[in-house]
Formats: C-alpha cells, structure tokens, sequence
C-alpha cells in the first residue's frame, strides 16, 4: 500500500521508497530529501525508532537495515529504497518478547525508555556476530548510542544476559 | 510492613511496570502524537549574543507554499504576549522585540504545512541586526562601563541581579581570626547542560469551538506549567489541559516554561489549528535552562585539626534573564547547605548574581537547587586542607564530620538535618576500596613515575524543600499529593501530583501502597501527567516525588486502612478498636482466623458499609513535609593519568549511599548509577561555553561531549540504611545524589594524583588539554 506523503513541499518532486519493514512490505512517495528517520515516523507511523540530536551522535535513531544498525537521521529514505528495516516495533514475535526485550526489562537496562529501541537493536547486531560479548565488547558496541539515564552497566548486563537467553531458546 | 515478593512492597525488586511499553517502542513521547489538521512550528534564533533589532520583515517567508504564519515579537506585543515571567520573578523576552540578549534567543516562528517547510521559511525571514559588545562573564558584566544588557527593565541599574546572603558574618569572622590555618580556593563550576536524551517540546491543542487548550508537553511540573499558562496568557485555568506524556528524560531541563510553548499555544489560539513544535538539539543546548556557571571562593579556617568556620562568595553568571528555577525567597538555591558533612560551628556565604549575554536558565541539573554546587566547593576545600595539613583526606574528614549522636542537627546556616551516620558511609566505602593498601600502591606507583589519585567525597543532600509556609515556587507551596481508589474488586488507582521521566514511578509508588494495604503492587494503576485527572502537584524535580510525593502516598494509603479498620469491624462485628491489619489481611485482635482481606474491605466499601458511613475507598492528601531530607553518603574514585596526553583514566567507582528507606533497590542503584555517570560527564566533559563574542560553543553533541558506555566507568555500590524519622516510611530520596556527590570525587582523585607536584586546582571538566597543561606546568608531562 502507498502511505501519504507526509512531508511534501507543493512543488517538490516526489520519489517512491518501497521497503520491507518488519517484514511487511510498505511504500511512500517523499523528497528527495525527507530522511530516514521521518520517513519511519511519519510515513509508516513507527514511533519507536526516536530522534535525539540531529548530528548523528546519540543513536536513538538507530534502525537496522539490511541487518546492519545505522542511524536514520543521516540516511535519506530514498536510499533505503528496497532494504529491509527492522524497527523495536518488529521485534516482538507472536506475542513473545525477543530475549533482547526480556533481558533490558529484567537488568533494568532502561529507565527513560528513550534510547532503548536504539541500543536494543544494536545489541541485536552484536549478538548476531558475537553470542558470548565481554564487558568491552558491549560497551564498543554501544559506543555510537547515547544513554543519559542509566549510566550503561544495567545495559552491559542486559546485552549479555540476552545472548545467554538467545542461546537457552535456540 | 512487610510483602511478600508477588504483593511486591517496599524493599522489593520488582521489575518496572513502565518498561512493557518501552521496549516494545510504544512509549508516547510527545513528538509521537499526531492530531488531524496539525501544523508545524519552528524558531528562528539569533545568531548574535548582544544586538539591536532595527526590524523584522518576514515577507519573502509569508509567500513560502505552505506557510501559514510567521510570528514575530511585535505580534506577541499586540497580545501582550511578547515577555513573559520566570521562575525568578524576572521576566524574559518570548520573541525578541527591542535587542535580542543572548545567541541562540527567539526572535521569530514560522507555522507552516509540515516541518520541512517551516524550516525553509526559517531561511527567508530578513532581520535587521545592530551587533552591540557582548559580556560572557559576570566579571565583565560588573566592570565599570559595562552595556547595559536589559536596559528595558525599569529601575534597573547596571547588570547586577541580585545579593543575597546566608549564615552568621560576624561568627564566621571570628572563626577566622581564631584559625590556626586558613584554606582557600578559587573554582569555576562551569556551564553545563542536562541535555536529557528527548528534546523539549508540545503539541498545543486551542479548539476554537470550546476554547479549550490542551497542551501535550515535556514538562517536569504539569500543574504548576497550568497555572502559569493561566496568568501569563490570560486563559482561563479550568480551560487548560496540560498532558505531560512519556518524557525522555528531564534532569530539571523540562522545569521551566521557554518560548516555544508559549508561541505554539498563541499560534494555535489564533489559527485555530494544533500546532507542534519540536526543538532540535542546537536549540536545545543553547537556548533552554543550562546548570551551573558559579564562580566560586571558599575559604576553611581550621583550629586544632578541626574546622571551625567557612566562608562561600559566589558570583553567579545568570544569562540574560534571571529565570533560575528555585524556591522564591532563595537566591543562590540551597547553597547554604554548604558545610555539608561537617561540624562547623559558623558559616556565612555571601552570593551575587549578574546578567550576562548568554542563554538564562540556571535549572539545577539533576540537583537540588544548587546543592551540586555547594557540595562540590565544601569537599574539594576539604580535600586541599587534608594535604595541606598533611592529614590523611578520610581521616581529616572522619575527625570534621557530625556525629551519629548529633542528630538532628542545626547547621550554621540554619538548615535541620533529619538524620545520619556518615563516619559509618566512610568506613564502608574505605573498606570497598582497600583504601590502606591503595595508599601504598600509590606511593609505590609514584616512585616508578606512575600518577595515581584517589578522590573522596563525602555529600549531604537537602531534599523535598518543606514546608510549604518557608519554601514556593512562583507563590505555590512545595507541597505535593496523592489521590487513591481502591476500586470494588480491590484494583486500584494512584494520582499525583508529580510527574516521571525515567525514575520508575509507575513502580515505586505502588509498592508504597502494596506496603500499606496489601495490594499486589501490579494491581496497582498509577497515574501522571494530565491536569485533568490528577491531584494538583508542584512536579518531580530536586529528588523531591519520593520525600514530597511518595509520603503523601503513604498517608493517603494509611486513611484508607483506618477506614478500612470501620469496614472490617462491621464485617467481623468487633469494635474497629480492636482490629488489627498485617499484610493486607484486617483481624480481630488475638484471633487471626477472624479475618477479611483488603479485597474484601474494598467490595464492602461498596457493597456493605455500616449505617452512616460514606461509600467508596477512596481519598486524596496533600503533604507539606515538616522538614527536609538529608540523604548523603561517601563516594570514592581512583584514577591514574597518562603523562604523556593528559587523559585520566577511572580506575575505581566506589560508591555507598544513604538515602534512607529503599522503595525498589533495583530502581535506586539504577539511579545512582546514572548520576554517577552524569557526575563524570560534568567532571569530565561536558561544557557549555562561549567566544569573546558570546558564539557558544557546545552547540550540538559533537562540540559539548556526553560519555557513551566506552567512556563510563564501572560502579561499585554499597547500601546503607539511616531511616528519615519524618518521613512517614524513612525514605529521603536519591535521583541526584550520585551527580551532587562524585564531581568531586573525580577531581579529587585527579588533584591528588598531582599535589606532590604542586598542582592545587584544574578547573572542571578535566579534559586532557587542561591536564596535560598542569602535568607540564608541575614538569610531570612526558
């Protein structure tokens, strides 16, 4: 289906994204330039993924493309044009939380809640490479995301705590 | 009284109810809300610190498709809308009209179509500027000839504020006279920003057909926000409906009232649209409350190894309007709390704000108005006196602090500490650390040419800001409240007054009433945020929602247990004397089988009363705490410095605190961990500051730098547990004790490692280049 455009000067030239995001296939006209990150918000209504800078140093926009985590302020959506998004708002699967979810909830690696969609996805791409992440692997991990709340150890602690639960449950 | 882990009361564990919602990316943020019909806001600022406005002409941008309306000052005036009040008693400009006084101030706002136009249009306003000499320090701005900055402000002189003083002058000066030793320090807390990760904003709502406005906004103080919307813009208070969705972190950032929302309201009233505004980070660093910027002298006179008076002068740089967010007849904050720890006998500290061309503000970043401050210049004082008395640091404050039987305690500037034990919070601490033995390592490192430091601070806080009748904010006392129903089938909900950003309320305040009434804690709906639907309140800022908020919870819980008493002894046909309650269970005294449940208590209160007695469990308290709460504790921190770059590495973060009663301990130490955390990035990094010609540098996250987790130390907590006998369940608050105590424990450690070379004093943050011009100064660079 073709969403509105939500970010269309009358006189702009309008550029069809068609993306697959979490799982489901979803296209929009916009600018050429209407970023990423806008187009994720506002064009496909996907409120999760979060804006906290505009210089691409906090991370809460990450999102995963392609698999790969980048942060979607400094993306245009036209260049996203047939990726594959993964948003926080895909990562719950029938009813079940991904580990990643439980084990932020469970460490209490939130407080906020406003970077978590952003280190939770990131995370996710670490553990996909490295199941079994040291301290320092994390916390490099993570590097590119800002948390203002919790000071980063209950985040640690989750991140490894949700390789141990990936590992239990697969 | 004591749950089990599933009723989930006090000293539980539990994890947050909040978090179902954010981790599955349904938070509502206010940038999240969508309202048909709604236009977009967005600011021009000046680019200039200090200059004329010779005229404004917005026509090039009114002609941009899709812009709806560009409002300028001269506009606002016509509404008498264009100043505005602060929390100071001063007044602030909303869009400039005659000068604009800071960079980054408002000046204009486009409402347009979508947000990308409106920003556009930002590009096609033409503003006449005449640049006038700018003044970036309260030094310049007192020095003779000085500009004037608010030279519209009737019977101001010059750019002095305000003078205010605490303490005993005449005492102090005899302690001096009386001193064996005299220690001084000069020190600058600088400029920084709470920049919480969600920027500020609103979506405001005025229904041209009701004339109701609904604003959805990042605001710390709801109710307090409604009723200033009602004196400044002259609305009607029962037409205003403020919603303080999900915010994204606060750190008294999102206390104040700034321009945008007051523009996005009027937009909104006169367009008869909702207008949204959403402020990028630039705009958020350099126009919106920043913390901090005392320029700080303290002098310690000491007698016999004990300290035995103090002085503080402050010089405060206030920015170009006085909107400190404080209570009213304060004006450095609680700065007086300044002897900290410690016995001394007299203190006086002297404060002077001045006007300057930067951004106004002065919120207390995750402080208790201006304890950050204070705690940082009495244990950095105390430090250099150990060294230069040649005491041991733990052992020249062992020897200074009050005593456990001293308490409560009147200090020197008149503050009535609760309750304490810090000599025990040092022992802990030293013990975590191997304190003996790292003393030696650092001699034994010293003699290989290792730098190694090891910095202490011992804090005491101040907290809820009672009573009501010595401490207001904007008139409205610093009470707060709570509102309970228990519903029929024992469910029941909690409205307050304050508001959460982060610190778990949802959680912590229904364990308060699990404690009291026996209530699954996740039976338990609590509420914040909306005007409409929950008790007035004054806001979470200053640690105050848990001594303030979380004990009119505690009393409210406990009205409904007495009432519940009635109930159960009608039900048992026993005197309501002689019913007991433990554990959500009411009984009749010396028979326990003769019981009902609070859930059958609460069917009753509808179902079944005794004649005479109103329906419902339900009720609402506003407490006006009979003091405040002292909470305080030891924070230690080793380092070892790179001679050759000037970096300082955190070796070791211990931290024991005291914040009396533990709600959720899970949620504590995440709290204090945060704020240790926020503690280095001051220490360490983060900066506001400014050019010679007001530019301020610090303008976006690549120039005023926030540690990420490469950065951040690990933390080693210690707990302990000094009830607050007021408090109706002990506790004394925690969010910003770690970010009061450990800036100067991370100094500290720096400075120690460097005393023997003769460095006294770096001026935070420590960043490398300042290190490294001390190590070559003391010939320790390599």
């Amino acid at each position: 289906m073709t969403e509105l455009a939500t970010h269309t000067g009358a006189a702009a030239a309008l550029h069809p994204v068609e993306v697959t995001v979490n799982g489901q296939k979803r296209s929009a006209a916009v600018e050429a330039r209407t970023l990423l990150v806008h187009f994720v918000r506002e064009s496909l209504g996907l409120t999760g993924t979060h804006i906290g800078c505009d210089t691409t140093s906090c991370g809460a926009c990450t999102v995963l493309v392609d698999g790969v985590p980048m942060k979607s302020c400094t993306m245009f959506a036209v260049q996203a044009n047939g990726a594959e998004i993964t948003t926080v708002e895909g990562l719950e699967q029938g009813g079940q939380l991904h580990p990643i979810q439980q084990a932020f909830s469970e460490e209490h690696g939130l407080q906020c809640g406003f970077c978590t969609p952003g280190m939770m996805l990131t995370s996710m791409a670490l553990l996909a490479e490295n199941p079994n992440p040291t301290d320092k692997d994390v916390r490099w991990a993570i590097s590119g995301q800002i948390c203002r709340c919790t000071g980063y150890q209950n985040i640690v602690n989750a991140v490894q705590r949700a390789g141990e639960l990936m590992k239990e449950g697969s | 009284m004591a749950t089990t882990q599933e009723v989930g009361g006090i000293g539980h564990s539990v994890p947050r109810k909040e978090d179902a919602r954010f981790i599955r990316g349904k938070g509502t943020y206010f940038d999240d809300i969508t309202l048909p019909g709604m236009l977009y806001m967005e600011i021009l600022r000046s680019p200039f610190a200090h200059a004329r406005l010779n005229g404004i002409d917005t026509s090039r941008a009114q002609a941009l498709e899709g812009v709806v309306a560009v409002v300028t000052g001269e506009l606002l005036a016509q509404h008498s809308l264009a100043w505005m009040p602060t929390l100071s008693g001063d007044t602030q400009a909303v869009l400039a009209t005659d000068k604009v006084r800071f960079q980054g101030q408002e000046v204009a706002c486009v409402i347009a179509e979508t947000a990308y136009i409106a920003k556009d249009a930002l590009e096609l306003i033409d503003v006449d500027y005449e640049p006038l000499p700018a003044i970036t320090s309260p030094q310049d701005a007192m020095a003779d000839g000085a500009p004037m900055i608010r030279d519209e402000k009737e019977g101001q002189e010059g750019n002095h504020v305000y003078h205010w003083e605490a303490g005993d002058k005449d005492a102090t000066d005899r302690a001096f006279a009386d001193a064996d030793k005299v220690i001084s320090l000069d020190t600058h807390y600088p400029r920084c920003h709470p920049a919480p990760l969600e920027c500020c904003g609103c979506v405001a709502d005025v229904n041209p057909a009701t004339g109701t406005a609904t604003i959805y906004m990042t605001s710390q103080a709801p109710h307090v926000h409604r009723t200033l919307f009602a004196i400044v813009a002259g609305l009607p208070e029962h037409k205003i409906r403020i919603i303080s969705p999900d915010i994204g972190g606060g750190f008294g950032n999102k206390v104040p009232i700034y321009p945008g929302y007051v523009v996005a309201t009027a937009a909104s009233l006169l367009i008869g649209r909702p207008v949204k505004w959403v402020e990028d980070r630039t705009g958020n660093l350099i126009s919106t409350g920043f913390a901090r910027d005392y320029h700080m002298r303290g002098e310690l006179a000491v007698k016999d190894g004990k300290m035995t008076g103090l002085r503080a002068s402050l010089l405060s740089d206030q920015g170009a309007f006085f909107a400190d967010a404080q209570p009213t007849k304060v004006r450095a904050g609680l700065f007086h709390i300044v002897t900290g720890s410690y016995d001394i006998p007299a203190a006086h500290v002297v404060a002077d704000g001045y006007y300057t061309n930067k951004a106004p503000g002065g919120v207390a970043y995750r402080c208790s108005f201006r304890v950050t401050e204070a705690s940082y210049l009495i244990e950095r004082l105390v430090d250099n006196a150990a060294h230069e008395l040649g005491v041991d640091a733990a052992q020249f404050r062992l020897d200074n602090f009050i005593q456990p039987d001293q308490f409560p305690y009147e200090s020197a500037t008149g503050f009535l500490y609760d309750s304490g034990n810090y000599p025990e919070a040092m022992r802990m601490a030293l013990e975590k650390l191997g304190y003996e033995e790292l003393r030696k390592e650092q001699e034994a490192a010293r003699a290989e040419g290792r730098l190694l430091g090891i910095g202490l601070a011992s804090f005491t806080e101040v907290l809820g800001a009672g009573k009501g009748k010595d401490y207001a904010i904007a008139g409205v006392r610093m009470f707060d409240s709570a509102e309970l129903r228990v519903h029929p089938t024992g469910k029941a909900i909690l409205k307050l007054g304050v508001r959460t950003q982060g610190q778990g309320h949802e959680t912590t305040f229904a364990q308060i009433v699990a404690s009291e009434l026996g209530i699954p804690y996740d039976h338990i709906e609590v509420q914040e945020g909306d005007t409409d639907n929950t008790p007035y309140g004054v806001g979470t800022y200053a640690s105050r929602s848990t001594p303030v908020a979380g004990a009119a919870t505690a009393v409210i819980a406990r009205k409904l247990r007495d009432k519940g008493k009635e109930i159960a002894a009608h039900l048992l046909e026993a005197s309501a004397e002689d019913i007991e309650f433990d554990a959500g269970s009411f009984y009749v005294k010396g028979s326990p089988d003769r019981a009902k449940t609070i859930q059958d208590i609460a069917f009753a209160a509808y179902t079944d009363i005794p004649d005479g007695m109103e329906a419902g469990l339900e009720g609402v308290h506003y407490y006006d705490p009979p003091n405040m709460t002292y909470p305080f504790g030891t924070y230690a921190v080793v380092v070892e410095i790179d001679r050759g770059t000037g970096q300082w590495k955190v070796e070791k973060v211990v931290a024991v605190d005291d914040c009396g009663v533990r709600i959720n301990p899970m949620i504590v130490e995440g709290q204090i961990m945060g704020g240790l955390t926020e503690g280095y990035a001051i220490a360490a990094m983060e900066l506001i500051t400014f050019d010679d010609d007001g530019n301020c540098i610090g303008a976006n996250m690549m120039d005023y730098l926030i540690p990420t987790a490469w950065e951040t130390p690990e933390f080693e907590l210690g707990e302990m547990v000094t009830p607050s006998p007021h408090h109706p369940i002990g506790a004394k608050g925690v969010g910003e004790s770690a970010t009061v105590g450990s800036p100067a424990a991370y100094v500290n450690a720096v400075i120690d490692a460097l005393w023997h070379a003769g460095v006294r004093n770096i001026d935070m943050p420590l960043s490398p280049d300042k290190v490294w011009q001390a190590l070559a100064e003391a010939g320790l660079a390599e």
